[in-house]
């Protein structure tokens, strides 16, 4: 119906964007009904994320037509831009942008490595950097979930990693349960991901394979390779960033450093 | 032609169990505890009294290692302690906290915790042992989560008793219990002290407690060793 409107594809992408940025302005509104204020960041959150993709359709414009090593440094800065944004979810836990930027490149970067060595991802641009980024993000968010949940575990029971420290217990016992409920948690997404795929969703990049006309039965299984993909990543992520953090958590002498400010003050 | 005679006296060497060398620690502008300098010898149970606040429980953090002093030094045994394995010296200075934190699972559990890290396996005996020196026999199998503050707070000592400590750090630990229990855990205290022969630095904001189970007191204001000496002397000062 749209297109019948607008032949100017650039149009109808104005219109488009209008027209879901007013939806979202609606619920933001709604919430505001409700007393919860999220119009800042929504409003920080809709530029942010208009901008950025506008400008990485730009840059992918001269990408694809670039040679294909260029995707390289593309994803080197998805994944500094990654650790960055989980530095920032995250910053009340010290050392959190090395964790991160180290646990998303083992995480994802191993992941792509391996698939593009063996052929699972192209080595094209236009294969690695989408299929790539898809990796990336998820990445990012499965170490930023565990690193927030490790985070405020510890936080939760530090008088039990203490008790256990006063007996002469190695830092890294004491916090293993919380180790593992932080990979734990933050992989419970991808999981759901993988058993609901195809059922409760269709994930874009399918939808967009069988658009470009590729036959739908190898569109499906790409998609499944994808999805075990970013769970593979997520889940190395996940294990590297927290173990990272775990070094973090406790000085050279065996001492709880990662504390509440309550805790804290009251030494 | 005169003849000088050099007798040798040799003086009374007495190696303390704990001395404090300019113990201090800081939290950025905030002084927690200043130059402390004190000695404890072994069987000596001192009791650190002193308003809230004054850095009592910095001051056994500190001893245990669980806080690192920003200058001075604790030497345990003669030994400056940061030359000693943080996990040894937990293991022969055991803390008792306020709260009795014990860990998810059985009394048994709990009371074997400690030896296990050195890859010792408490027997049932020494368990059994262990829980009816602290008053709670038959109680191995019980879950935590079944505990009296009272009850807890003796499976926090017999967990740090399973240890074979040499020193014993309690922080308050009557203090969260109502009059009849705190009165049964400080007597258990009284003659595991005595029987065990432990040196022992016991928090406490209750003097006559103080005078009932201490050689000597400390008293700490704001961080600071304000006096030492016998419990009778800190109270009349």
């Amino acid at each position: 119906m749209l297109s019948n409107l607008f032949k100017d594809q650039l149009m109808l992408g104005i219109f488009q964007v209008v027209a879901t940025v007013t939806l979202v302005l609606l619920v933001t509104l709604g919430a505001r009904w409700q007393k919860i204020h999220l119009e800042r960041e929504v409003i920080v959150a809709l530029i942010r994320g208009i901008v950025q993709i506008v400008l990485v359709g730009v840059v992918l414009v001269f990408v694809l037509k670039g040679p294909d090593w260029l995707s390289i440094f593309i994803l080197l800065a998805m994944i500094l831009a990654a650790s960055t944004m989980n530095y920032q979810r995250t910053k009340t836990i010290p050392g959190t942008f090395w964790a991160s930027f180290y646990g998303i490149g083992l995480g994802a970067g191993l992941v792509i490595l391996l698939m593009v060595l063996i052929g699972v991802i192209d080595c094209s641009s236009i294969s690695v950097i989408p299929v790539g980024s898809m990796l990336v993000a998820n990445a990012m968010n499965a170490g930023a979930q565990a690193l927030e949940r490790y985070n405020s575990d510890v936080k939760a029971h530090v008088g039990l990693i203490e008790a256990g420290l006063a007996l002469g217990a190695k830092p890294e016992t004491m916090v293993a349960p919380y180790i593992q409920s932080a990979v734990h948690s933050s992989l419970i997404p991808r999981i759901d991901n993988l058993s609901s795929l195809g059922i409760v969703w269709i994930p874009g990049l399918m939808t967009g394979m069988i658009l470009a006309g590729s036959d739908p039965i190898y569109a499906a299984i790409y998609q499944f390779a994808v999805i075990a993909m970013i769970y593979a990543a997520s889940g190395l992520t996940a294990i590297a960033s927290v173990l990272l953090i775990r070094a973090k958590t406790f000085s050279t002498a065996q001492q709880l450093i990662l504390r509440p400010n309550e805790a804290a003050k009251k030494q | 032609m005169c003849s000088v005679s050099f007798i040798y006296k040799p003086e009374k060497i007495q190696i303390m169990i704990i001395e404090t060398k300019n113990l201090s620690r800081q939290i950025a502008d905030k002084i927690l505890i200043e130059n402390i300098n004190i000695q404890v010898e072994q069987g000596e149970v001192l009791a650190i009294i002193g308003p809230s606040g004054a850095g009592k429980t910095t001051f056994l953090r500190l001893i245990n290692r669980l806080d690192e002093p920003t200058s001075g030094t604790v030497y345990y045994e003669g030994k400056d302690y940061r030359t000693l394995p943080p996990s040894i010296i937990r293991q022969q200075i055991g803390m008792v906290s306020q709260v009795p934190y014990l860990f998810p699972g059985s009394i048994a559990e709990n009371i074997s915790f400690g030896p296990r890290q050195r890859g010792i396996t408490l027997s049932s005996e020494r368990i059994s042992w262990l829980l009816e020196r602290v008053g709670l026999p038959g109680y191995q199998e019980r879950n935590i989560n079944n505990l009296s503050g009272g009850e807890a707070q003796r499976v926090s000592l017999a967990r740090t008793l399973a240890n074979s400590p040499k020193i014993l750090l309690l922080d308050e630990p009557t203090s969260a219990l109502d009059s009849e229990a705190e009165h049964e855990v400080e007597t258990l205290l009284s003659n595991i002290i005595a029987e065990e022969n432990l040196t022992c630095l016991i928090i406490t904001h209750n003097m006559a407690q103080a005078a009932r189970i201490a050689n000597r007191a400390l008293y700490l204001v704001k961080g600071k060793l304000a006096a030492i000496g016998t419990v009778e002397e800190i109270i009349h000062a």
